[in-house]
């Protein structure tokens, strides 16, 4: 699966370990949804962090768009808000 | 759906959004690529930007190690010329100083990092830029409008996300570049006035001119300490050295806590 983190590229991350991701994710997405902040930079920082560990970086000249993208490591919970509430925030 | 998928989900809708407006996809493609170089261009720029902000803490961070690095001094000339004072406004001055450039350091290594991802985000687009050109010539080389939708659908989101991306990594570079100008700005007025001790401007540094005032001074009293030493030893201060009176070493009181046997103490009172 081809993730991208924001700013920082796309990552090959191998099937075995997509399943483990979700569940990072589904805990991020908790987060943000009780607002929890802690738990946001922690859950983040630790996601990233496995995909890095696990992920190959996609070639530079390899032009694909990714299944997942994920948040830059720095984000708070209010910055992922306004990528996700589509408010033009993604530019393009 | 987890917030990964969501994301992603919506960066393609972004470039569907566009491929499906296209009456003639070869003009879409040609269109983007024109994009694409002119973001390579911002980026470019960006990256530029955020250099200069980081040189210009770089600067400050230097003033204010040479201010902290003369308070320091002129705290010691303050203590030995007896003006405790003095000594500690410029510790004051000099611990305000080093606040800041802690600050500083922080502020430089969060814009370095910005500087460092922006460079590779230029790098990466570069090449993505590069790869979409081939892929767009080939594509519109064997051109038919059904397969050109497939073939070319995987690129254009690709290289849309990529851009999107990059510009996202602008504008967050962009923020925190426009952040710290404000609160380099605010150092630079606190350096301008004085208040850090602004090494480049003595005339306006209290403590430095009442130092040097107190230079010329010292020398008199130094000369009256000379002339009051040499005096016959009569008077009641003499006694601290119970014994054998030297008018040069004549010990502060707490000397003799390490002057052994010690029974002058007593003696005295």
């Amino acid at each position: 699966m081809i993730v991208r983190i924001l700013g920082e590229g796309q990552l090959e991350v191998p099937d075995r370990v997509v399943a483990e991701l979700n569940q990072l994710d589904a805990a991020l997405e908790s987060a943000v949804a009780d607002n929890d902040e802690p738990a946001f930079d922690k859950v983040l920082a630790y996601l990233l962090g496995r995909v890095r560990a696990f992920g190959t970086p996609v070639p530079d000249h390899l032009v694909v768009p990714s299944e997942a993208i994920l948040p830059p490591p720095d984000s708070t919970i209010a910055e992922v808000r306004a990528l996700l509430g589509d408010d033009g925030l993604i530019p393009g | 759906m987890t917030i990964s998928g969501r994301l992603a989900m919506l960066f393609k809708a972004k470039a569907s959004k566009v491929l499906d407006r296209a009456e003639d996809p070869r003009e879409t493609l040609d269109y983007s690529y024109e994009k694409q170089l002119e973001l390579l261009q911002q980026v470019r720029r960006g990256v530029a930007d955020v250099a200069t902000s980081r040189k210009r803490l770089e600067l400050q961070a230097e003033q204010l190690v040479s201010s902290a690095d003369k308070l320091q001094q002129q705290a010691s000339q303050a203590v030995s010329a007896g003006r405790e004072d003095l000594a500690r406004e410029a510790l004051t001055r000099r611990s305000a100083a080093l606040e800041q450039l802690a600050d500083l350091g922080r502020q430089h290594a969060s814009l370095q990092a910005q500087e460092t991802k922006l460079t590779f985000s230029a790098q990466r687009l570069q090449s993505k830029v590069e790869a979409f050109r081939t892929r767009k010539e080939t594509i519109k080389a064997t051109y038919t409008a059904a397969e050109a939708q497939t073939k070319m659908g995987e690129a254009f989101s690709g290289i849309s996300e990529e851009m999107a991306d990059v510009g996202l990594a602008m504008q967050r570079a962009e923020d925190k570049t426009a952040q710290l100008q404000a609160r380099a700005g605010a150092i630079d007025e606190l350096l301008a006035s004085g208040a850090l001790d602004d090494a480049s401007g003595p005339a306006q540094d209290p403590i430095q001119s009442e130092l040097d005032r107190m230079s010329s001074h010292s020398d008199v009293e130094l000369e009256m300490a000379r002339i009051k030493a040499a005096l016959p030893a009569g008077g009641a201060p003499a006694a601290i050295s119970a014994g054998e009176p030297d008018a040069d070493t004549a010990p502060p009181p707490r000397s003799e806590l390490a002057s052994g046997p010690a029974p002058s103490t007593e003696d005295l009172r």
